[in-house]
């Protein structure tokens, strides 16, 4: 395959930055993404160019490293799908293909594609977590949680934080990653303690972030690759207006 | 915990979500009065002087308790704040958003989401603005022809005559506006509060598709049949 | 036998384990260790390297117990550590199935699956804590697969007879790892742990403690974003960096899994033990062409359903479908009729390189071997194998374009974990005094094989168990070592820099990726599934020479002043230029097969493993002797009081 890629350049934080058009002649459809990128940066290196910086880490759909807009899509175009496990037979010989970084106020872009999402570890440090100490723990039977319950705090647990939904969303909002943890430790009954000054201190980090409002586009659960519902953002609402309006104390 | 953070309308009004949620119960509010104006609107249907007594009625609701029309400046009033609350939560989270995406996207993709939801910004401006020309033409009657107070029939008619056609056109994109702003309101404004769940996602959105047809074709009757000559 | 190829040490023994009936052991260890008084645990500084399973778990306890923790990863937050994509489960002895289990069969299970080349203590206090680990990760939130009563699920895993298994979906390691990264960044949030992301690890800060000796006192990172090299120093180092699986360039590792942290500290004299044991794991998706980056595995229990085979003839380049049944060759239901598609993965493994060597093989080089759904979708129907495997199965087609309902799946072995490690004793303290290592990155409890969902297990228990008791002890014993002298921190800063500008400097015709991938190469042909003394000398050839190579031909554009992702890559390369030799002499000493470690030259007659108790029953503890010298082996010998060696037998 043919392909013509136009990257996103930027030396630094406080580059201007810009796209750059790279022709790729020798694209093998069984690629990944990625491996199309390291081939072209195998070729930027030997040029005595700048490789192009993009984060990954595990190349299986999990870790939550790899990001990259790809023609305007976050993770590109196959739906449920990392960057890193798209393959180039998903496009066609000859096509032109736009790679931009995360676009948000609270992930500042470092270099080239890459981008700092530390404001995501910000959001679970003030509050996505069950207290728990290590040894307090009763067994593991001493509570039996239904099993829809389970399921469903699984099916928000399964969040890998990379941030697509914020780079998908016209607000900018990470409403959906903040969200998926307040339903997944909210749905569980070791979760209930903590669960109404959970949501107010993750709201509350949520917006110091930086991050837009959610005005329910639902542009993030379509960008998702883990398929986040967004149903996790009414469970986040309601507990967060029980918190504040109906000012639910802490059991 | 080490901190608790305040919880009351403060931290609501503060928050991101707070805000959606002022929107959402100011919207409902908003919502509710649409209903009630649309069906004393079809009374045009019925004649003259069961519209026109339907309107001297409206200023004597809650009497003898309520002294005339205060009825009436208590709901304005109490529409005017939720308009204004609805409007400052929209602007002030729409200057949220464009402060958190301050790069575009070179490359834009098309919408995966909901249109309706897209268009809530705009949409919602172009409903305000009709607002104003609404009350000037039929409330004050400052851009209306030969406006007579407490004639109701009489202005609709002269309102919406064949020749008048563009003040025609113009109801009917904001009614339409309308109708997408409520079909994505009432949908959000579910979310918002916390109502929505997967098991009623579906209803819920054909519901406030519904919802949002009926509203405008019981709106646009009006005009039309005016238009059309089957009132005059 | 000739021992040119290295040096003979004094022997080793691991004299923190206390004496007596095995049961008692951890008990006895917890009492003896010393303890901290609390007031002073807030003094104490512990530097913790890596967040997975291992570190983020030992961070997070350590910082409750009231330690001041200092943290580092290489990704950009602790939740992407390697251990995210552990897909099977996590054991534990807790007989919640009322099948038989026990601690004790736990122990005997993972002793008698490491082909008994792992201390008996060690697994005991891994099988002991192992119920305890469940508890603390529900008590965490962690969603673990739940029946309609509201109880734990279990499975049986990886051929084991008991059910014993606690999974979250395909995703076990996801949930578990989130459950230790919520547990950190509370801590983080309390201010007990300064978390930093981005930085790696480069070198070990030592300081000679006069009598007693050279001691681990911090660490040099490199701060990734803007390229400042920096001590951290504090009272214990404890590494958690995982395994070195990347030697082989394609493995199931993530692409940023090095062994830098652990080769750089084997250099300042922590021992490395049994560098040769690795895993290949016998279900991964195959190689697709040269730009291949890595390798990904495909559950085991795709082997529950699916029939194994090749064409019976070589060369055979049919369709799959164009085969007829009596032209295929099921061989794993041929050769091991009483475990048939369920041997263990060393097992699996290495008979599917077989038939792939005798030219059977199928698909794109001959390297793959089919797994197939088809008799198991006529027996279960479409629905139920889609209910049971749809998601594997849709990963499967995203990544080769084919559809494995309607033509069966290729598989192929893959690198992905390593049994060795950093040697530790008991307390999983190193020979450097004050430098733990735990996890993946040590040598410890898996012996010569890992059972499939010990990883995970073993992991937390050294993370939220057995580190947070015996550190103190430590800590206890060497109260007062008073401030790291500034000439230490700048010498291990020097070494650092010195590194970083050579390979800048070198500005070569060659990138870091090729020289990986050539290398990769070498250790999968002859210190891989199959290794010969012939081959192994082989590579102790090749491996030096490409050293060499690397060292004048590397190019690394770009600055150490900021992002640099080429310069990161070559300092790992670097390290495992150096370790692939280290584990090709380990293997080459050891001309016994076990576990992992297959020697062609020890095998019975219907070609399995051939152990040799009497000459090999021991970990070999390796000493880094300097560059270009002769590494020193030190042998620590392994007894078994309570599990009896014996063959292990699948037929």
């Amino acid at each position: 395959m043919k392909l013509t890629l136009r990257v996103w350049r930027q030396k630094g934080p406080q580059d201007k930055g810009g796209m750059v058009e790279y022709q790729l002649d020798d694209v093998s459809p069984d690629m990944s993404f990625l491996e199309m990128l390291d081939v072209l940066n195998e070729r930027l290196i030997l040029d005595g160019e700048d490789p192009i910086a993009f984060d990954h880490d595990c190349r299986e759909g999990i870790c939550g490293m790899c990001s990259l807009v790809i023609n305007g899509t976050p993770h590109g175009p196959e739906k449920a799908t990392t960057t890193c496990q798209l393959h180039m037979r998903k496009f066609s010989d000859g096509e032109v293909i736009d790679i931009e970084p995360w676009r948000s106020q609270a992930f500042p872009v470092i270099k080239d594609l890459v981008v700092d999402r530390s404001a995501f570890d910000k959001i679970i440090e003030a509050g996505g977590y069950i207290s728990a100490p290590t040894g307090s723990a009763p067994d593991a039977h001493a509570v039996p949680v239904p099993k829809p319950d389970a399921d469903r705090a699984f099916e928000a647990a399964e969040c890998i934080a990379c941030g697509a939904c914020v780079a998908a969303c016209p607000n900018g909002s990470a409403m959906l990653f903040t969200a998926a943890k307040v339903t997944h430790l909210g749905l569980l009954p070791q979760g209930q303690p903590e669960r109404y000054d959970r949501v107010v201190n993750m709201v509350e980090a949520h917006d110091e972030a930086g991050f837009g409002g959610c005005t329910v586009t639902g542009e993030c659960t379509v960008a998702c690759p883990k398929g986040i519902p967004l149903d996790t953002i009414a469970q986040l609402n309601r507990d967060y207006l029980a918190a504040t309006a109906g000012r639910r104390k802490k059991s | 915990m080490l901190q608790t953070s305040p919880r009351a309308i403060p931290a609501l009004y503060r928050s991101s979500v707070g805000k959606k949620a002022i929107m959402a119960v100011t919207g409902v509010l908003l919502v509710l009065f649409l209903i009630a104006h649309m069906v004393g609107n079809l009374k045009v249907f019925l004649g003259p002087a069961e519209i026109d007594e339907y309107a001297a009625w409206l200023r004597t609701i809650g009497a003898p308790l309520l002294h005339h029309e205060w009825f009436l400046w208590i709901q304005r009033v109490v529409l005017l704040a939720a308009l204004v609350l609805h409007m400052t939560m929209a602007y002030q989270l729409a200057r949220r958003a464009r402060r958190a995406r301050p790069v575009r996207y070179r490359h834009r993709a098309k919408v995966q989401g909901s249109y309706a939801a897209r268009t809530m910004r705009w949409g919602g401006v172009i409903i305000a603005l009709f607002v104003i020309y609404h009350i000037l033409d039929l409330t004050t009657g400052t851009v209306n022809p030969g406006y007579q107070h407490g004639e109701v029939y009489r202005n609709l008619v002269a309102d919406f005559a064949p020749e008048r056609w563009y003040v025609t056109l113009f109801y009917t994109l904001a009614v339409v506006a309308v109708g997408f702003h409520l079909r994505h309101g009432l949908v959000s404004a579910t979310q918002s509060l916390g109502a929505a769940s997967p098991q009623r996602a579906r209803t819920l959105n054909l519901a406030a598709t519904a919802f949002a047809v009926v509203m405008v074709a019981g709106y646009l009757s009006v005009p039309f049949a005016v238009t059309v000559g089957l009132v005059d | 036998m000739t021992d040119s190829f290295y040096a003979s040490g004094e022997p080793i023994a691991d004299t923190k384990a206390p004496k007596g009936p095995i049961e008692d052991r951890w008990s006895t260890r917890k009492f003896e260790a010393k303890l901290v008084n609390p007031a002073n645990k807030r003094k104490k500084t512990i530097i913790v390297v890596g967040t997975g399973l291992a570190g983020g778990s030992a961070g997070a306890t350590l910082a409750e117990l009231g330690y001041q923790v200092v943290q580092f990863c290489f990704q950009d937050s602790p939740r992407r550590a390697h251990s995210i994509a552990a897909q099977g489960g996590i054991n534990a002895a807790k007989n919640y199935r009322n099948d038989g289990d026990s601690v004790h069969r736990l122990f005997y299970d993972t002793v008698k699956g490491g082909d008994f080349r792992a201390r008996e203590s060690n697994v005991h206090r891994l099988a002991e804590i192992s119920t305890q680990i469940i508890d603390q990760c529900v008590a965490q939130g962690v969603p673990f697969a739940r029946e309609y009563g509201g109880l734990l699920d279990n499975r049986s895993f990886g051929g084991a007879q008991v059910s014993r298994t606690f999974y979250a979906r395909g995703q076990t390691g996801q949930q578990l790892l989130l459950g230790a990264y919520q547990a950190l960044m509370r801590q983080v949030d309390a201010g007990n742990v300064e978390l930093h992301p981005r930085h790696e690890m480069l070198d070990l800060v030592m300081v000679n403690d006069g009598d007693r000796g050279a001691r681990a006192r911090g660490v040099v990172v490199r701060n990734l974003i803007t390229g400042e090299i920096k001590t951290y120093t504090g009272d214990a180092v404890v590494l958690a960096t995982g395994g070195y699986g990347n030697v082989y360039y394609l493995s199931t590792n993530a692409m940023g899994s090095n062994a830098t942290a652990i080769w750089r500290a084997h250099k300042h004299g922590a021992l490395f033990g049994n560098p040769c044991y690795t895993q290949i794991h016998p279900t991964c998706i195959p190689v697709s062409g040269d730009h291949q980056s890595k390798l990904t595995l495909m559950s085991e229990s795709l082997r529950n359903d699916g029939r194994v085979w090749v064409p019976k003839k070589a060369g055979d380049t049919r369709r799959p479908a164009d085969i007829p049944e009596d032209e295929r060759d099921y061989y794993l239901e041929r050769i091991y009729p009483a475990f048939g598609n369920l041997v263990p993965r060393d097992i699996a493994s290495r008979a599917a390189k077989n038939v792939c060597d005798e030219g059977r093989g199928v698909g794109p080089g001959g390297l793959g071997v089919y797994l197939d759904f088809a008799d198991a979708i006529g027996r279960l129907g479409l629905p139920a194998v889609k209910a049971k495997y749809g998601n594997l199965f849709d990963m499967y087609e995203r990544i080769t374009g084919e559809n494995p309902y309607e033509t069966p799946m290729r598989i192929y072995p893959a690198v992905h974990y390593t049994m060795g490690g950093l040697w530790v004793d008991y307390d999983l303290e190193s020979t450097v005094p004050g430098l733990f290592v735990i996890g993946e990155a040590n040598f410890s409890d898996h012996g010569a094989n890992r059972l499939g969902a010990s990883a995970l297990m073993q992991g937390l228990a050294d993370g939220y168990f057995v580190l947070p008791n015996t550190i103190g002890d430590y800590i206890a014993k060497n109260n007062g070592l008073g401030e790291v002298p500034a000439e230490a921190v700048t010498e291990a800063e020097g070494r650092v820099q010195a590194q970083i500008d050579r390979l800048l400097s070198i500005d070569g015709d060659r990138t870091v990726d090729s020289f990986h991938r050539e290398l990769g190469h070498i250790m999968w042909e002859y210190c891989g599934m199959e290794r010969t003394e012939e081959g192994l000398r082989k590579a102790l050839e090749l491996i030096p020479a490409l050293r060499e190579e690397f060292w004048q031909r590397v190019k690394v554009p770009g600055s150490a002043a900021d992002l640099n992702q080429s310069l990161e890559k070559a300092g790992r390369v670097a390290d495992f230029l150096e370790l692939a030799e280290l584990m090709v002499i380990d293997a080459l000493h050891r001309t016994e097969s076990c576990g992992g470690h297959f020697r062609a030259e020890s095998q019975d007659s219907d070609g399995e493993a051939k152990r040799d108790d009497v000459n090999f029953s021991y970990v070999a503890a390796w000493e880094w002797a300097g560059a270009g010298q002769r590494p020193v082996l030190h042998k620590e010998a392994l007894e078994f009081e309570y599990v009896k060696p014996s063959q292990r037998s699948y037929k």
